[in-house]
């Protein structure tokens, strides 16, 4: 009689333990606080819209400070004239170019500086023009708008460059010959599409763009619209990889 | 299921208790129920026992917590989609032009919270709306300087559209933004018509260039150019896009900056109940919302509606007795804008034209464009006012095609004469009937409601811009940044048409 009673006890005991425990998960453990880092993050936590608010602060901030990198030239152009103020927009953005008539390239080093050699050359036209690795964007190309002459643009791994740039590029349509826009992430086929309107390209250069889906298609079209442009479009996987993993794919999910 | 397991838990934790030996049981004196589970040790089983009992009694403390007085908890379910009682501004309509307007009252508003817009849609499958339903195409290609100014700036809108509509952690909006620009061709009468357009078009700021028909084959050499005089082809900001992901875009940001949605139909617009009958002024101060099938409503109290119905914005005005007036008075003068039916069939032509094919539109009306990039165009006409489909249904006539599409396509582009028809869709113009313009502002009549409608067929490519417009319009009070007071109601009344001179 006492075993019975006994082991009754024990289940009793544990049950109130099990409660006590279950209770004191519920309840704040006053063991001991937090480490700092984790008590900061729950601070945050309960104040997530004004760490959302911070966060578009910090875009917005940084939105402008492109905008102001590619701005208008316009007392540059008023004061040096229109090919000084591309020139001199060039630089600031850490390019380089070739005047026309001129051998001699003008770059920006990585730190920004720049010779002001180039003030001597006043009303001479830009020839070639390399923005590879810069910020430049649609508002930036403005100030390059007036060069009517330029036959070679390196737009190569441009963070910003996109599809409404490569359509604003029709004001280059009667000289433009080379054209490179190779790594740049945000162009896609409806940007490649643009480049209709520049009939006089010789050699185009679209090798390892992310933002195409089909690049194979794409390059074959491309091709068919500008038939007097010799085209480089390296990087791609062409392989059937793809198709493959899909058929294992669907042969494992039938074997479920 | 619960209880027979916490009967057979409670039988084999009795067995346990008769047995004092803590020995490994194989089988117990109640050897088939307890096969569900092994039966290795007793304190795995006393803890399950205890575990499902912890749950239980916690169920059975809420439940009395809500039963006993002082809870919130009652037994009659209010429906959770019902809109909010009170809203100060109700946009009526939620297709792409009514979630611009949400938006840019959000964007503008000064305080955080200053102002709460509920945009009540009645199709949230959007399965007959015009906005998803559309070819997708912007153009600055018009004659009237509002229409070009409204263009270019939803153009400008879209080139920057992270900026305006990027939620934080989510992912960018990709419009697939198609630059190719549109081809008007112009045969001998119209072509002095599309030489002033192209000046008005050029004063505006957009980049249009004529082309004659030597330059149009040479561009375009798939293009057959008989008859065909004088050709104007857009260079920039021209093209099409995916409406969905605008109209989603706006909704996204929309509702993350507060907009509340709901889904249901104004079935009626109370006037407030303490107004004579014969009334001059009406203000709608309690638009109806219905359920969708059910007859449940809420009548939400509002300041200001916005009439963004689109196809189905007549109906809305007809529910405040505009139309039903004596014959000369305003209130007899009904909103222009009515549902049109056009098609739109998608074709595939393996031999036609490649990537830089635009969106042409010939002097017949027959427009074409490229979809994708496996030979698919897209191509369709407005048929004639006396035409005009019935509009009961979105069905589709494929003989239509074959008598007024296929002909004029196979004669301007000579690779579409072995096409097939792949599929077709309808849709409805919200038809001005008047002047096939916007209408943009007040109704004289109605103080509280504002028109954003009657676009017939360019509400899509003018909906940022024109969400702004409404937006300063309820805010402002005026028109700051493109003006649109040609576009007001006024001219229905003094039937002044603002008419598009174009070639089609």
């Amino acid at each position: 009689m006492s075993a019975p009673l006994t082991s009754l006890h024990r289940c009793c005991q544990r049950s109130a333990l099990l409660l006590h425990v279950a209770r004191q998960r519920w309840s704040s453990s006053s063991a001991s606080p937090p480490p700092l880092h984790t008590r900061l993050l729950l601070f945050l936590t309960q104040r997530f819209y004004d760490v959302e608010m911070l966060l578009s602060w910090r875009s917005q901030l940084m939105r402008n400070q492109l905008q102001k990198k590619n701005a208008y030239y316009g007392y540059t152009q008023r004061f040096y004239g229109l090919d000084l103020a591309s020139a001199y927009f060039i630089l600031s953005l850490k390019g380089g170019f070739r005047f026309a008539g001129q051998s001699e390239w003008f770059y920006a080093d990585q730190k920004g500086k720049f010779s002001w050699d180039f003030l001597n050359h006043k009303d001479t036209l830009l020839e070639e023009v390399d923005m590879s690795y810069t910020v430049i964007n649609y508002r930036g190309l403005c100030n390059l708008e007036g060069q009517r002459s330029l036959r070679t643009l390196k737009l190569r791994g441009c963070p910003e460059v996109d599809d409404w740039l490569l359509a604003r590029l029709h004001v280059f349509q009667d000289s433009l010959e080379d054209l490179d826009i190779s790594h740049c992430p945000r162009i896609t086929t409806g940007g490649l599409a643009a480049l209709r309107n520049l009939k006089g390209l010789k050699r185009l250069d679209v090798s390892s763009l992310p933002g195409i889906l089909s690049p194979g298609l794409v390059i074959i079209l491309l091709e068919e619209m500008l038939p007097q442009c010799q085209i480089t479009a390296t990087g791609y996987d062409y392989s059937l990889n793809d198709a493959q993993g899909e058929e294992e794919e669907e042969h494992m999910q039938r074997q479920r | 299921m619960s209880a027979w397991r916490l009967r057979v838990k409670l039988r084999s934790a009795t067995g346990l208790l008769v047995s004092t030996r803590p020995t490994q049981r194989h089988t117990s004196p109640y050897g088939p129920l307890t096969l569900c589970r092994s039966l290795s040790t007793g304190s795995h089983l006393r803890n399950e026992f205890f575990k499902d009992l912890e749950a239980q009694l916690a169920a059975f403390r809420k439940k009395a917590a809500d039963a006993l007085p002082g809870s919130s908890w009652s037994p009659l379910q209010i429906n959770p989609n019902l809109p909010p009682e009170r809203a100060d501004i109700v946009i009526v309509g939620g297709g792409v032009l009514g979630w611009s307007i949400a938006y840019w009252l959000k964007q503008k508003e000064m305080v955080r919270g200053g102002v709460r817009v509920l945009v009540v849609e009645k199709d949230p499958t959007y399965s007959q709306a015009s906005t998803v339903l559309s070819a997708g195409g912007i153009r600055q290609q018009f004659s009237l300087l509002e229409n070009i100014h409204l263009s270019l700036a939803s153009a400008d809108f879209m080139r920057n559209i992270n900026e305006h509509l990027g939620v934080l952690n989510e992912d960018p909006v990709d419009l697939q933004f198609n630059q190719s620009g549109y081809l008007f061709l112009a045969s001998e009468e119209v072509a002095h018509i599309m030489e002033e357009n192209y000046s008005t078009q050029r004063y505006a700021g957009a980049k249009v260039s004529l082309l004659s028909p030597t330059q149009l084959k040479q561009k375009f050499p798939w293009l057959n150019t008989d008859g065909v005089v004088l050709a104007s082809y857009g260079l920039e900001n021209e093209g099409w896009f995916d409406p969905w992901t605008l109209l989603n875009a706006f909704r996204r940001k929309a509702i993350s900056m507060g907009v509340i949605q709901c889904c249901g139909e104004v079935t009626g617009l109370l006037p407030p109940s303490d107004t004579k009958t014969e009334k001059l002024n009406i203000l709608t101060k309690k638009p109806r919302v219905q359920m969708p099938n059910s007859l449940e409503y809420q009548p939400v109290e509002c300041a200001i509606v916005v009439n963004a119905a689109g196809a189905f914005s007549g109906k809305l005005t007809e529910m405040l007795g505009i139309g039903s007036g004596p014959k000369d008075s305003i209130a007899g003068i009904p909103l222009p804008v009515e549902p049109r039916k056009r098609y739109v069939y998608v074709v595939h032509c393996p031999d036609g034209p490649g990537l830089d094919s635009p969106f042409l539109i010939d002097y017949s009306g027959v427009y074409f464009r490229r979809e994708g990039l496996g030979g698919n165009y897209i191509a369709g006409v407005s048929p004639e006012e006396a035409e005009e489909p019935d509009t009961s249904n979105l069905e589709v006539d494929y003989q239509f095609f074959e008598e007024k599409v296929w002909p004029c396509l196979a004669h301007r582009v000579p690779a579409f004469e072995k096409l097939k028809v792949t599929s077709a869709w309808a849709g409805f113009y919200d038809y001005n009937t008047f002047d096939q313009n916007g209408i943009i502002g007040i109704h004289p009549l109605i103080n509280n409601m504002y028109l954003a409608t009657g676009f017939s067929g360019h509400g899509l490519q003018h909906s940022p811009a024109v969400g702004r417009a409404v937006a300063e319009l309820i805010l402002d009070g005026n028109f700051k940044t493109i003006d649109l007071s040609n576009f007001s109601f006024r001219r229905i009344l003094t039937q002044e048409p603002m008419l598009e001179i174009n070639i089609v």
